[in-house]
């Protein structure tokens, strides 16, 4: 019973998502939408990414730093591990899932208050796509921006932990020095690519659970739960199979 | 002209529209009446294509709607306007751009047009100088109104109202009923009303239909249904004092 559910849910899914990449009715008010959609979805995440990358990094660092106190590893080690689990890991799949919570919630409650105050049936009457015009902007607007977002975090994870070493751990030239060892710029890549899919994960599976919403203002809130609980599940998986594809 | 031939529609195991034929005619107000829960918003919802119907044929001026691929369903919808029972404005835009939406997204038209028209349209149901407002800064009646102005801003010739007022005070309903009755003559619409205000009835009905239990119980003219035998209409239409009365007087 539950994979037939799961097996029809996701049909729906793919159909939604064959009705959302259409050609738009009109160019401009797409443009519009995916302008107000990156503002709206992207640009105001930068600052919980901010503020979380900074105080992570420095708590990365110092863990690291307890875990590796051995004299026969050099302090410059912390930054390399510091700078791996940045970039490897924290800033594409620990950010994305908190923009799960964030993005996710966001775009499940306004589609489906949407839906279950006959907006979207008001558009699907005015002879609009209601699935591309409501959904497709967010979709690109996301998979074009958080990757942005997620070079912000590297940068600003590292910061913390160059932070948390000058504020007495150890030397920073050592920090400075680990940073530059040994460094792969294809681990960016493999972030980047993540980032891009966990983007398109997090959009569509949120847009899914709010556009189909029935009833009222309580399933909308039951919805926007699930669309968080199913993206980061979705998250965690795809970074797995990514991982296994891109790194073995 | 839409005419409806022996439509029906069902919801799992239910049959929710029972085989209704009819037609609604150019230049008329048309109502559909019955008790809550008859089908009528199902039946509109059908009329306009949100619901598919699981048998039966809506004709449009002689094209037929389920027959149409999608490209001739879009243009056949921008040529409908529809008035939604919670009146569906987009919350994210001011009173301007909810009544041009549908002109930014299907004509031509330059900027300085756009606001003519939405001046206009907003003008012709009484509202002024709210332009730039958000819909929750209106009262009732008003996004009532903004809901009738962005329905007739791509002049359709077809218009759906849903319990157009249905939350209102008294009033400002027989303002909003006799609103649609003069855009429906003015511009020679083909309009479709949902209600259940008998005051609508007796103040716009030009042709109703009475809908019981999701088929067609009656359908008549507005002062046919004050003189109409058949029991389920009079039950519903005289169950108030006030249309006992006004019955016996006639």
């Amino acid at each position: 019973m539950f994979l037939i559910t799961w097996i029809r849910t996701l049909g729906r899914y793919w159909l939604m998502l064959s009705r959302t990449f259409r050609k738009p009715e009109n160019w401009n008010e797409y443009k519009k939408a995916f302008f107000r959609d990156l503002d709206h979805l992207g640009v105001d995440s930068l600052g919980i990414v901010a503020v979380i990358s900074i105080f992570v990094g420095a708590v990365v660092t110092i863990q690291t730093n307890y875990n590796l106190q051995d004299p026969l590893i050099p302090d410059y080690y912390v930054a390399l591990a510091v700078r791996e689990s940045i970039i490897l890991e924290f800033s594409p799949t620990i950010v994305s899932l908190i923009l799960a919570g964030k993005v996710g919630s966001n775009i499940a409650s306004t589609l489906g208050s949407m839906r279950v105050s006959e907006q979207i049936d008001a558009l699907e009457v005015m002879g609009v796509n209601p699935h591309a015009y409501l959904i497709m902007p967010k979709v690109v607007a996301l998979v074009l921006f958080n990757p942005i977002l997620i070079i912000i975090s590297m940068f600003l994870g590292v910061i913390g932990g160059y932070l948390a070493a000058y504020f007495g751990i150890f030397s920073t030239q050592d920090f400075i020095t680990g940073l530059q060892l040994e460094f792969n710029a294809y681990y960016v890549s493999y972030a980047l690519i993540k980032t891009v899919v966990f983007a398109f994960l997090i959009t569509s599976i949120s847009a899914f659970y709010g556009f189909f919403v029935k009833g009222g203002a309580i399933e909308v809130g039951v919805n926007a739960t699930k669309a968080v609980v199913s993206s980061s599940v979705a998250i965690i998986v795809a970074n797995y199979v990514l991982t296994q594809i891109l790194l073995v | 002209m839409i005419e409806v031939r022996d439509i029906q529609k069902k919801f799992g195991d239910t049959t929710v529209l029972k085989g209704i034929t009819t037609s609604f005619r150019q230049g008329v107000t048309s109502l559909i009446i019955g008790e809550s829960g008859a089908g009528k918003t199902v039946f509109l919802k059908s009329l306009v294509g949100l619901h598919g119907i699981d048998q039966g044929e809506i004709f449009y001026d002689d094209r037929q709607l389920g027959k149409m691929n999608e490209d001739e369903q879009k243009a056949l919808r921008t040529e409908m306007g529809m008035v939604f029972q919670g009146n569906a404005l987009f919350d994210s835009l001011n009173i301007e751009e909810n009544v041009i939406f549908a002109l930014n997204m299907f004509s031509e038209m330059s900027a300085a047009e756009k606001k003519e028209r939405a001046d206009f349209c907003l003008e012709r149901v009484n509202l002024k100088g709210v332009n730039n407002r958000k819909p929750a800064e209106l009262s009732g009646g008003m996004k009532k109104r903004v809901a009738i102005a962005r329905a007739i801003a791509l002049n359709p010739k077809y218009l759906f109202c849903d319990e157009p007022n249905s939350g209102l005070d008294p009033r400002t309903a027989i303002l909003i009923d006799n609103l649609l009755q003069e855009i429906t003559h003015e511009f020679n619409i083909t309009t479709v009303i949902n209600t259940h205000d008998m005051n609508s009835v007796v103040e716009i009905g030009e042709h109703i239909i009475f809908i019981k239990d999701g088929a067609k119980a009656w359908e008549g003219g507005g002062d046919e249904i004050l003189h109409t035998d058949n029991k389920a209409v009079t039950e519903f239409v005289f169950s108030s004092e006030l249309f006992r009365k006004i019955r016996e007087k006639s």
